[in-house]
């Protein structure tokens, strides 16, 4: 945590004072940090704040096109919530979600894990060609990575197509891969883990590098093997970075819209639809708003647990510490 | 011997897979936007075009609204990241290096806003810009953007602060100067790495928003990735052009990112990872 004394104000010469400054400097320095904050406090209330509480209140309206044109408000009570917690799709689609997030969260983790452990073992240049493919992986904007990968998989003259016809796999010359839930799952997955990893392998090689050296050395003499080092060596120095990189990723692949909606809306047959696309269609492209902030509340509630269950963990760290 | 040589090159191998995974997507955008049609839909794919030729950058730039979409998107982008700064200087000021009541709240509360889950909230921000008759216009998005990337710039420009020694400040303020004065004089100067690196993760937020801009500004002062997606299915299997498309929209963020990368990955990992 960062230093947070105040700065005493010097006296002509130079040693701190214990007399009373005046009233005004006082009452200045004791109202500066608010003043400070005063921007972005209004900012996330008016911004943030405010679209929260908005989302909440239109989640327990009766919201369609008629409602919206008119600008009626037509109170529902929970009725938003109850159809939703009361329809199939809607749990279909938070498991298809929580599944989404898993398989994403662990192939970005081990993958990312590996990655880092790789460039800490590379030589200097190894490491530096490694590392100039996974900068541009990282810095591809997501509207371009997912098009290109559109690109890569299309069904008549994909690169990927034509690679696994010369595998072998003739059946997969013409093959649709947006035709299948399992087969466009598969291609958002690579897509995110491939754009995920990067920064998990940085942060993890930075990691690394902060461990000393002898408590390799130490724990290879006493016959450890790579697996052993990592379980008892690497992972317990690292454990808070694990922590925080598994929560974030976590919540960032829980929330991504852009991924699932632009590389093939949801589709097909809207079986690729995760909770924030769900709630985009049923509220805007179904013009359901009041449906539509049901399920963001009901997602927002499954990810503030998430938050607060990480939060508890972060806290309880602090106050070992 | 040809044991331990084996034993020491596998790592290579791996990491040259690895670099051929990474890059390809990359490379596969660029090179099939410099190449003949010819060659784009050819049964065996064309792995280094020797005939290039520009004609799809010529049509991307040339289609529907390029430029003025390229205008509103940096237009959006930077102004959303100069409020940012501006509003998080100030900020992160305050909690890196005062105490006071309710600094631990903020600190948690600034967290949170980290993860917002702006996806989820496209709703009620269309309805706060359609009552107040502000759809289709630059300023909405410009200040939502800017509330995306503000938490993020406070908690990294706060721990660029807390990592300027506190005696410059003191000994400017010896020196005659107010503690504005200090601040300007001596620690801003050496937040320039912090504010570039807090920048660069801000540009790319602001130049991918993709949710907000879809549902608001359905008619007008739209953005390049709105430009980007309509894009593809408006010209349909000309893929050489999409790519195209493609490239110029993520050249700027990748050029700023290869330069800036290596201060923004510290001011990254001491943002997001150190609690």
């Amino acid at each position: 945590m960062a230093a947070t004394e105040q700065i005493a104000p010097p006296t002509a010469g130079g040693t701190p004072t214990n007399g009373r400054p005046t009233a005004g400097p006082r009452l200045l320095t004791r109202i500066a940090p608010y003043l400070l904050l005063l921007p972005a406090i209004l900012a996330t209330l008016f911004l943030l704040g405010y679209p929260l509480l908005k989302t909440v209140l239109v989640s327990f309206q009766n919201l369609n096109s008629r409602q919206l044109v008119q600008h009626l408000t037509e109170w529902n009570g929970f009725e938003n919530y109850t159809e939703q917690l009361s329809n199939g799709e809607f749990w279909h689609t938070t498991g298809r979600s929580v599944a989404f997030t898993v398989v994403n969260v662990v192939l970005i983790m081990v993958g990312g894990t590996l990655v880092g452990l790789l460039l800490n073992r590379l030589g200097k240049w190894m490491r530096l060609f490694l590392s100039a493919s996974l900068i541009l992986a990282w810095a591809m904007p997501i509207v371009a990575s997912t098009t290109v990968y559109t690109w890569l998989f299309d069904q008549k003259y994909g690169v990927v197509n034509w690679l696994l016809d010369k595998l072998g796999f003739h059946g997969m010359l013409d093959y649709n891969w947006f035709s299948d839930q399992y087969s466009t799952f598969f291609v958002i997955i690579l897509l995110i883990v491939w754009g995920s990893i990067p920064f998990v392998a940085f942060n993890m090689y930075a990691g690394l590098t902060t461990i000393p050296t002898e408590l390799y050395e130490a724990a290879r003499m006493d016959g450890a093997g790579s697996l052993k080092i990592f379980s008892s060596v690497i992972f317990p120095s690292l454990k808070p970075f694990f922590l925080a990189t598994t929560f974030l990723e976590v919540i960032w692949v829980f929330k991504a819209f852009t991924q699932v909606f632009a590389m093939n809306m949801g589709g097909p047959q809207r079986l690729t639809e995760t909770l924030p696309v769900y709630a985009f269609i049923e509220g805007v492209s179904n013009n359901h708003y009041g449906t539509g902030s049901a399920i963001a509340v009901l997602t927002i509630l499954m990810l503030g647990a998430l938050m607060a269950y990480y939060f508890r963990i972060i806290l309880k760290q602090e106050d070992e510490l | 011997m040809r044991r331990s040589i084996i034993g020491r090159s596998w790592p290579n191998a791996i990491a040259v897979v690895l670099f051929v995974f990474f890059i390809f997507p990359v490379y596969w955008m660029v090179s099939t936007a410099f190449k003949q049609n010819t060659d784009i839909v050819s049964k065996t794919p064309v792995f280094v075009p020797l005939n290039g030729t520009l004609e799809h950058f010529d049509r991307a730039v040339h289609a529907d609204g390029f430029w003025t979409m390229v205008g509103n998107s940096f237009v959006v982008t930077v102004g959303a990241v100069l409020a940012s700064l501006v509003i998080a200087t100030l900020a992160s000021f305050a909690v890196a290096r005062m105490k006071f009541r309710g600094r631990k709240t903020f600190v948690l509360v600034i967290m949170a806003a980290q993860m917002a889950p702006w996806e989820v909230m496209t709703i009620s921000v269309y309805l706060i810009a359609r009552d107040n008759d502000m759809l289709n216009s630059l300023l909405p998005l410009t200040i939502f953007y800017m509330m995306m990337v503000l938490p993020f710039t406070i908690w990294t420009l706060r721990g660029f602060i807390a990592a300027v020694p506190k005696e410059l400040e003191e000994s400017a303020m010896v020196d005659g100067c107010t503690r504005v004065q200090a601040f300007v004089k001596v620690v801003f100067p050496l937040l320039a790495p912090g504010l570039m690196s807090t920048s660069l993760f801000g540009f790319i937020t602001a130049w991918n928003e993709y949710p907000l801009v879809l549902i608001l500004n359905k008619q007008g002062g739209q953005t390049l990735p709105l430009w980007l997606t309509g894009f593809r299915s408006a010209f349909g299997d000309d893929w050489g052009a999409t790519m195209a498309a493609s490239s110029l929209f993520a050249v700027p963020v990748l050029i700023l990112f290869v330069f800036l990368q290596r201060k923004a990955v510290g001011g990254m990992t001491a943002g997001a990872v150190k609690g």
